[in-house]
């Protein structure tokens, strides 16, 4: 009996080993049975795949190719329907500021220079600049058109200007260029670039002084394109002649004109540079300048020359990663005709200026950016009938130092930090701030 | 005097006479199969190098002054260089190459892109509405944009339409087996796993049926971040991928450091011609990046 017993359990365990050796094998067969069938699926999915793709792919082409023989380029099929497939780019730029001074800007000016136009300290304290609303589109074959609406807040009230209004003709042959209608000048470096494109808060001395910060009006311009491989470009403006240094529309309408030049190329696979040269003739009837209550007027022919060198450098011009720009500008003017100041009579003034800027910025890493600015000015002294006046010339050539950093998280966004050291005016003037550049929509290629 | 004249102007003759097609490719390797197909017949500029990022360039006056005297403008397009190119394109006064006439041509046009989406929000990074543009790791896509080109070309310069012809069969003709062997030769890298510094492989790991295991940048355009570094690191600690691949012109260290936590070994693949010192043209190219990505899968 015993043995007995001990020979079932002998057997059952002998059994039980023998099945569970067995199901083992069993697992095994199976697991590369299903091995096989993974790997039979994935060679035929894969084959399967890639038939997809190729055919698709010649169905594609067959599709592009009966467009292309058409010359249409193809987008993104459908989506755009109806009414709304003609809608143009449109884009906003959100900029603020929150903006501290040792003194009073509502006291600020640079004796000799006389603001006029849009120049000016940054608004105290928290607030906006212009928020711009920009819209562009192709009107046709041979136009493009473009809109920039400012709006601002002035002493509480909104303000909606606009800043460009300009079509321009894409179709002349021979490297010729030609817009028309409401557009910042090409005169300079800085003139004709928009505000949220700026290093620093604000545009440096010469550009506040001379060109009342960015020179803008209703005209027409021509440029033409050198064939060569040197950037060679030249242009020239009429002006209506409504706006600082011209003004009241001078010569029926037709008073001011430019006329400018640029070179540029590049230096090996890291640099590249672009120089040019300016020149703007505008004529001013009634002009007012200063104190915007009780402004200076200026009637004569105000003459801007101006001189830029710009110099980009990237490790071969993999701009993204680290880059590093300078920038300077030179500019001459010179003022001839007679000025009124508060309360009195005109009085004769003749008199020479200069202005200048020099920066460089530096993207160390991306996002990252450090730079510093000098920027001055300095004038003849219009004569003893000016003494103590507003246009006398200051003890010493105002200039200002400044400095500034900034973040950004993407191209859309922008956060810098400035500090301005302000030797323009009578006293010193210690200047910071934070500003915020933030743009959604649509946002056009920056030019070089 | 009436002698030297005609001397100077027969000497002029073959200047004259030889239209060479003026073409500004905005990439690398649109110049390259311009020239594959025009050869003598074409001049190629390309607008950027394999050593700078697309995306980001300066619409520099040197640019502006080759797209001012160019006859055909061949760029990757979907929205790749929209942060430049429509800046030369303003300023070069060049009506043959503006967008719609006969002298412009966006190759993604002619190729099945791949994250096509119509509905983008920028707090994704920088999309493209339009799809992945960075088509020219597909060798396939290079055939399918060949053709559209020659038509180009042969329209732009009908007198040598027979020789642009002719460029376009024999390209083909190397490219297929070309493909064939490298098709042969990768076959063992199908389900092979790649983290991307950015999504510039796409159309790659399609053709040669690598799967995207992650992405460096966290968001599309967006450098890569510490946060979003050490959360791979985690994933990726146990193995998981294969290889770590990066083009030249973007930063080694978010590679190389995940590389070194992670012991996947971190490789640079040539987006295109002059990207890497063999990858010379667009044959040279494909070796490479085929190449390379066996090496360091066999590195496991």
């Amino acid at each position: 009996m015993r043995g007995l017993l001990a020979l079932i359990v002998v057997t059952l365990f002998f059994a039980g080993f023998g099945s569970a050796e067995a199901q083992e094998s069993e697992i095994e067969a199976l697991r590369a049975a299903v091995e096989q069938l993974r790997a039979d699926y994935d060679a035929r999915i894969a084959e399967l795949e890639r038939r997809l793709a190729v055919a698709e792919q010649s169905a594609m082409q067959a599709k592009r190719t009966t467009q292309s023989t058409k010359g249409l380029q193809a987008g993104t099929p459908a989506g755009n329907t109806g009414s709304s497939a003609f809608n143009p780019a449109i884009g906003v730029i959100f900029q603020g500021q929150a903006w501290n001074f040792s003194r009073n800007p509502d006291d600020y000016a640079i004796p000799g220079f006389p603001f006029g136009g849009e120049a000016g300290p940054v608004d105290e304290g928290l607030g906006i600049g212009e928020t711009e609303l920009i819209l562009n589109a192709n009107v046709d074959d041979k136009f493009t058109a473009w809109l920039t609406v400012a709006l601002a807040l002035e002493d509480g009230e909104s303000v909606v200007e606009i800043e460009e209004a300009w079509v321009e003709a894409t179709a002349l042959p021979a490297g010729l260029g030609m817009k028309f209608g409401r557009f910042f000048s090409g005169i300079g470096y800085l003139n004709s670039k928009h505000s949220h494109t700026w290093d620093f808060v604000d545009q440096p001395l010469p550009y506040q002084a001379f060109l009342g910060d960015q020179f803008l009006d209703n005209g027409l311009q021509f440029r033409w394109l050198a064939p060569t491989d040197l950037y060679m470009e030249f242009g020239g403006e009429v002006f209506q002649g409504s706006r600082y240094p011209a003004g009241g529309n001078a010569d029926s309408g037709f008073g001011s004109y430019s006329l400018f030049a640029k070179f540029g190329g590049d230096v090996g696979a890291n640099s590249s540079w672009l120089a040019g040269i300016s020149y703007l003739d505008a004529t001013a009837i009634d002009r007012p300048s200063g104190d915007e209550d009780d402004p200076l007027v200026f009637n004569g022919d105000s003459q801007l020359t101006g001189a830029q060198f710009v110099w980009k450098w990237s490790p071969n011009g993999n701009w993204k990663q680290k880059n590093f720009v300078f920038q300077s500008e030179f500019f001459w003017r010179s003022e001839d005709g007679n000025y009124t100041l508060p309360g009195g009579t005109p009085l004769l003034y003749d008199v020479d200026q200069t202005g200048w800027y020099a920066q460089a910025v530096y993207q160390p890493v991306p996002r990252w950016r450090f730079g510093g600015r000098v920027d001055g000015l300095s004038t003849d002294s219009p004569g003893p009938l000016f003494d103590d006046s507003v246009l006398s010339r200051p003890g010493s050539n105002p200039m200002r130092y400044s400095m500034m950093a900034d973040w950004s998280n993407s191209e859309f966004s922008r956060l810098r930090l400035q500090f301005t050291r302000d030797e323009a005016g009578p006293l010193d003037d210690t200047q910071w701030g934070i500003q915020y550049i933030h743009s959604i929509g649509a946002h056009g290629a920056h030019a070089f | 005097m009436t002698r030297t004249i005609c001397v100077f102007l027969f000497a002029l003759m073959p200047v004259i006479a030889v239209a060479d097609l003026e073409i500004f490719a905005c990439e690398p390797e649109w110049a390259a199969l311009a020239k594959e197909i025009g050869g003598s017949h074409v001049n190629t500029f390309s607008a950027t190098t394999a050593l700078q990022d697309p995306h980001y360039i300066q619409a520099r006056p040197s640019l502006i002054a080759k797209v001012r005297r160019a006859n055909l403008l061949i760029c990757s397009g979907a929205q790749l260089e929209i942060g430049w190119l429509p800046a030369l394109l303003q300023k070069a006064n060049n009506r043959k190459v503006l967008p719609g006439s006969n002298g412009y041509m966006e190759a993604s046009a002619y190729v099945v892109r791949v994250d096509a989406t119509g509905n983008v929000d920028r707090a994704q990074g920088d999309i493209h509405p339009e799809g992945n543009p960075h088509i020219q790791t597909d060798p396939h896509n290079i055939a399918a944009v060949a053709k559209p080109l020659a038509e180009r070309l042969m329209s732009l310069d009908p007198e040598n339409a027979a020789a642009y012809a002719a460029g376009l069969e024999d390209f083909l003709g190397r490219w297929h087996d070309a493909i064939e062997t490298w098709e042969a030769q990768a076959r063992i890298l199908r389900g092979a796993r790649g983290i991307t510094h950015h999504k510039s492989w796409v159309y790659l790991e399609r053709w040669l049926g690598i799967e995207e295991a992650a992405n460096l940048e966290a968001i599309p355009g967006l450098p890569p971040t510490a946060t979003h570094l050490s959360r791979l690191t985690k994933q990726f600690e146990q193995g998981g991928a294969d290889f770590i691949i990066r083009s030249p012109y973007q930063d080694a260290r978010p590679s190389e450091w995940l590389s070194e936590r992670t012991g996947i070994p971190a490789i640079v693949l040539p987006l295109t011609v002059g990207g890497t010192e063999r990858a010379q043209d667009l044959f040279s190219l494909y070796d490479d990046i085929v190449d390379r990505l066996l090496t360091a899968s066999k590195h496991e």
